[in-house]
């Protein structure tokens, strides 16, 4: 929604018109907004140019850095050693080579669709966990008073750790690794929702008791509503997370997936493989982003257009 | 219209006392030994200097809040829990920011277990009543302030409440507009036959209202005086300000209440110093 659609809606307002000026004013608010139309295409197309531009220079200067300065087929005499640090013409053909003939452990769509598996799973079941604790807890005070300091010292612990755990439990297959997913994104949305629920304006919970809500009513109508946004802006980091139980699981063990292309890259000290690998998990994490933006956006249609246009 | 006499006793607080404990332990008292009546289709403000414990009276009537000591009586009942048939219009804006005008009226008759469909039919000649047609589908953030207190106004009435409690409504509208809604909810009363409790600090907006002004001590508030305002309805408050009877009565209630406000002013510098 424009800003204009945000300002219009005021008391009934009685409109002038003036017919002799009527249409030189149409004609300047035409010429206004088209040469505003046309600045703000002039600075979308100098950012899509600048931010091109930074990545250029970013993988030219590391291109560059491991072809100068090299003796001979001394990798560590360069000003950038890419036995160590890679070479993104050799990330590049990395990532060909996966493409072409597939990668140690299968083809290469196959390790994506196995830890994207994962990693939706892990954060689906993470997210509702966490929204179930935190409505509760942050709606039952004795509940949250027991079990507080329980949590806060579980929060506090490295659960990657927990990934080890998990193997041992679970095997090498599926389960371990959602479930170190699932450990990591509940934390985060538990937090926010419990905050939501406490934060509810008091006026408002009154406004709906007197409207005549019971308790399950006041829940669907107003605590979870505005428990909402902060939930949803838990989901941005909670996808990240999730993401990273589902590598950091398959680390200690795993048959496939895109963590374990990284450890076998680590294994045989490649570099260029282990930075392929994140360059996917990149794109990856960008793609859903962009989704649990556009999820964000649906379920907190009615919130100002200001805050949800805080993005990058 | 103005005479009242003989009606049933709408809203009866007798002896009521309340203190808030702080989480830490200590104890303030709002109100003190507060006896107040209102009878039925009585318009009653209430005035007082701010942290007099104003709202808190409004508070006990809805039966949000429990008094510590005495007794709150609705239509005779003694209020435990919410009372039924009541509407309370919030200082603050209290409609819900996620939903639309249509689905925020109709919210009370669907708490109450009325079909969507009928609920959006009554929530539309409501609307319509206080001025907002046309306006259905907004968000709460894309009306101006008057028009999110016409959409208050309109969720409060739809319950049709016998009872209706209004905490200064009406303090963050500029002058105009004010004029504007306190005309309007005149005339939706009017109809409604509800009885009225108005809070509010300022003294013109009750006497300008109400058919009957009680002024409420510096805090802990109790019933100082109480004021029968003698002004003929219908009203238009833009213009009755400028009958002698309205200056007469302002400057009467003001005498009384003007000690009070400076008590409250007096331990307010207090505090501050401290």
């Amino acid at each position: 929604m424009s800003v204009r659609s945000n300002a219009s809606p005021r008391e009934p307002v009685t409109h002038v018109t003036a017919p002799a000026f009527a249409t030189d004013g149409i004609a300047d608010a035409f010429d206004y907004d088209s040469a505003r139309k046309r600045a703000r295409d002039r600075r979308r197309l100098l950012v899509i140019f600048l931010r091109v531009a930074l990545a250029v220079i970013i993988v030219s200067v590391w291109e560059a850095g491991t072809r100068i300065g090299c003796y001979g087929n001394d990798t560590a005499t360069c000003v950038i050693d890419k036995f160590f640090f890679g070479q993104p013409s050799g990330i590049w053909d990395q990532l060909v080579r996966w493409v072409q003939n597939g990668t140690a452990q299968g083809p290469l769509w196959e390790q994506i669709t196995v830890t994207l598996e994962e990693t939706i799973l892990g954060f689906a079941i993470g997210v509702v966990l966490g929204v179930i604790f935190g409505v509760a807890l942050g709606r039952n005070r004795l509940l949250s008073d027991v079990a507080g300091p329980y949590i806060k010292a579980m929060n506090a612990m490295p659960r990657v750790v927990l990934g080890s755990i998990f193997t041992i439990a679970l095997g090498l297959e599926m389960p371990s690794k959602v479930a170190l997913a699932v450990v990591l994104v509940f934390f985060v949305v538990f937090f926010n929702a419990f905050q939501g629920v406490r934060e509810v304006d008091r006026d408002l919970l009154a406004n709906a008791r007197i409207l005549g809500a019971n308790a399950g009513q006041l829940n669907r109508h107003v605590i979870l509503p505005s428990a909402l946004s902060w939930i949803t802006a838990s989901l941005h980091t909670s996808f990240g997370f999730a993401l990273v139980g589902a590598i950091v699981g398959e680390y200690p063990g795993a048959r496939k997936g895109v963590g374990l292309m990284i450890a076998t890259a680590q294994g045989t000290f490649n570099a260029n493989g282990v930075y392929a690998a994140m360059l996917i998990l990149a794109i990856l994490a960008i793609v859903a982003e962009t989704g649990v933006t556009r999820l964000e956006n649906r379920l907190i249609r009615w919130r100002p257009n200001a805050i949800t246009d805080v993005t990058i | 219209m103005t005479s009242r006499g003989g009606r049933d006793v709408a809203i009866e607080l007798a002896g009521v006392t309340k203190r808030f404990v702080s989480p830490s332990g200590a104890s303030f008292t709002a109100l003190r030994d507060l006896d107040m009546r209102v009878v039925e289709g009585e318009f009653c403000a209430v005035v007082g200097p701010s942290g007099c414990g104003k709202s808190t009276t409004l508070a006990l009537i809805s039966g949000l809040e429990p008094p510590s000591l005495g007794t709150v009586r609705v239509y005779g009942e003694l209020v435990t829990g919410v009372t039924p048939r009541v509407g309370y219009v919030f200082q603050r804006d209290a409609v819900f920011p996620w939903k639309n005008v249509i689905d925020n009226v109709a919210i009370g008759p669907r708490f109450h277990g009325l079909a969507g469909h009928d609920a959006n039919g009554l929530a539309r000649t409501w609307i319509q009543r206080v001025g907002l047609a046309g306006f259905e589908h907004y968000y709460p953030h894309q009306l101006s302030g008057g028009m999110r207190k016409r959409l208050a106004l309109a969720q409060t009435l739809i319950n049709e409440p016998r009872i209706l409690l209004m905490d200064e409504p009406f303090s963050a509208l500029d002058v105009q507009t004010r004029a504007l809604m306190e005309n309007e909810l005149l005339d939706l009363w009017g109809a409604s036959g509800a009885s009225v409790v108005f809070v509010t600090h300022d003294l013109e907006e009750a006497i300008a209202l109400a058919d009957r002004v009680v002024v409420i001590t510096a805090g802990p508030g109790t019933v100082k005086s109480t004021y029968k305002v003698d002004l003929p309805r219908p009203r238009n408050v833009a213009e009755i300000r400028f009958q002698p009877r309205f200056v007469q009565l302002y400057e009467e209630i003001w005498n009384d209440l003007k000690d009070e406000v400076l008590v409250s002013y007096e331990r307010s510098k207090q505090r501050v110093a401290s």
